[in-house]
């Protein structure tokens, strides 16, 4: 590798978005457009990331395959829905103060379900099939599929609406860019779940283990440390991520339906996999590159929209076999 | 007080379906460095793995000071004072030197005397404190897995194979720092290269095939060419 190859690789990959953004404006054109494009694909690519990053550190700190983690995203998304309909004179209220409370509810009730499923998921159903992983796909794929099933008892087989609070409805209008409120929010609070998480991990002793035990779990425990009680911790911040994101996705579409999860399940690997394992920014990366190709793509070639995210992971491993970012330099 | 830290007694253990001890028997005095000898593959590296319980013994006995830790996690031998060096280092490349030393160091935080002790052992530590652990080179890299093992008050360190892939420099250092280590705790060495375990070790085991084939004073091997040659060629010999 040249000298100015080893400088990208170290420095310049997690520019690879704004690198992305820049090039995609000549191929639209249209400079409204290309901001629109821009501004959406930066907020579903936060969004991707709040339910994919719980699921890199899973992955790389207990080499667990969760192909469940979709299933707190389906009830995320559900359980804000249902807290704002619950919530219904507070989300429609003219009051920013009521606004707020019914976002926080809601976004604080699929937290909350969050953190206590995903105690008990991983008690039950992962627990028993650490370091098998044709197990852990097995009963994983299964709980998702059972997790779809109680999701369709509870709220039916028809599209949920979801209340959008009316703080988060509208547009800002910027000459002829209309942003949409939400988009901004969305992206807001996806860059404040990276912040707290970049600061946890790199400026708390529980993030020091958890980048240890990433690269090598067993050494962890040979220093003293407990590294299955703190994956039950990680889990369940990473079942709560997934939870928020699912809130969140749940807003944005404005009809959920209990495939949700599963639709989602195929972006979340994708970043996981593109941003490389157990990294928190890899998966910021890879999420953001997914949300942006997702939209320049579905509008310079709507047709190739379906295979885009998969063309990016295949030439991104042709380039990075271990990912982007990796935790673990090999 | 026993006048051995560390005994194993008749122990088996298996890795998936091959049984590699059978029935390791072996005494570690208290102090001092002691060496366990054998060719690749004789079950070296799976002794102190079943020592630390990183790898469990089916059956028999292992018994640090008074107490049997055979079935203990190792988080939990790890807290009793035992450290662990594997072959491999096991450093966090991903972690600065001061990251991987504050990791072995506990919630305490350092302590400035032993701190500053590492440092004059291993000046590279503090000079390379806050750069990343992957990019030093393999002589730092052990230096640094030895840094770590001593950062807090040790009963038994057990270390593997530190030598290998070192350059003759980097190695006269080890001794050197070795002889140091040893005057406040016990270390279990698995070697090798004949010449650095002799420079170290006064008791010496050699492990053959999962089983102990001889125990002894270092010395008398060292000055025992034909022992030597019996006890590493009959090593050798039996898997020609």
């Amino acid at each position: 590798m040249n000298a100015a190859g080893a400088l990208f690789s170290r420095f310049g990959i997690a520019f690879l978005p704004a690198i992305m953004v820049v090039a995609a404006l000549p191929l639209i054109g249209s400079f409204s457009s290309w901001a629109t494009l821009s501004i959406a694909g930066l907020a579903m690519g936060m969004m991707i990331f709040m339910m994919a990053s719980g699921l890199s550190l899973i992955f790389g700190l207990m080499d667990v395959l969760n192909f469940g983690h979709s299933a707190f995203v389906t009830f995320g998304a559900f359980i804000a829905a249902s807290t704002l309909a619950a919530l219904g004179g507070w989300v429609g209220a003219p009051s920013l103060t009521l606004n707020l409370m019914a976002l926080g509810a809601a976004i604080g009730a699929a937290a909350l379900f969050g953190l206590a499923a995903g105690y008990l998921f991983e008690r039950v159903i992962v627990r028993p099939v650490y370091r098998d992983h044709l197990r852990q796909i097995l009963i994983t794929m299964g709980a998702l599929i059972v997790a779809e099933q109680i999701v369709l008892a509870i709220w039916g087989g028809s599209p949920v609406a979801v209340p959008r609070p009316a703080l988060l409805t509208g547009s800002i209008i910027l000459g002829d860019v209309a942003i949409e409120i939400y988009r901004l929010f969305a992206f807001g609070l996806g860059l404040a779940a990276y912040v707290a998480l970049h600061l946890m991990l790199n400026r708390t002793r529980i993030g020091l283990l958890i980048r240890a035990g990433v690269e090598n779990r067993e050494m962890v425990e040979a220093l003293g440390y407990r590294v299955d009680r703190l994956f039950i911790a990680v889990f369940m911040a990473g079942s709560a991520l997934a939870a928020v994101g699912g809130a969140m996705w749940a807003g944005y579409q404005g009809l959920i339906s209990a495939t949700l999860g599963g639709e989602m399940l195929v972006l979340v690997f994708i970043v996981v996999i593109i941003g490389g394992l157990g990294s928190i920014q890899g998966s910021l990366v890879g999420a953001l590159m997914v949300g942006l190709l997702g939209n320049y793509v579905a509008f310079l070639f709507p047709k190739l929209s379906l295979a885009s995210n998969m063309l990016l992971m295949l030439a991104i491993l042709m380039w990075r076999p271990n990912g982007l970012l990796p935790a673990v330099k090999r | 007080m026993s006048d051995f830290i560390l005994r194993l007694d008749d122990v088996h253990t298996d890795i998936a379906q091959y049984r590699i001890l059978h029935g390791v028997s072996l005494d570690v005095p208290r102090g001092g460095v002691h060496v366990l000898l054998g060719r690749n593959g004789a079950g070296k590296t799976t002794t102190l793995r079943t020592i630390m319980g990183l790898w469990r013994a089916r059956s028999g006995a292992v018994v640090l000071g008074h107490r049997d830790i055979s079935a203990m996690h190792t988080s939990e031998i790890a807290r009793l004072g035992v450290a662990y060096v594997p072959e491999n280092m096991g450093i966090f490349g991903g972690l600065t030197v001061e990251e991987n030393l504050r990791l072995a160091a506990g919630p305490a935080g350092f302590d400035p005397g032993r701190l500053k002790r590492i440092f004059t052992l291993f000046p590279a530590m503090e000079k390379f404190r806050d750069k990343s652990a992957w990019a030093l080179s393999g002589g730092q890299k052990q230096m640094l897995a030895i840094s770590r093992a001593i950062i807090e008050p040790r009963q038994l360190i057990l270390i593997d194979e530190p030598t290998k892939g070192l350059a003759p420099a980097i190695i006269r250092a080890m001794i050197d720092a070795f002889r140091d280590i040893a005057r406040e705790t016990t270390i279990l060495l698995v070697e090798q290269n004949f010449l650095f375990a002799s420079s170290l070790g006064e008791t010496v085991a050699v492990i053959d095939d999962g089983r102990i084939v001889h125990r002894g004073v270092m010395a008398e091997l060292a000055a025992d060419r034909d022992l030597q040659t019996r006890l590493l060629g009959l090593s050798l010999d039996a898997h020609h």
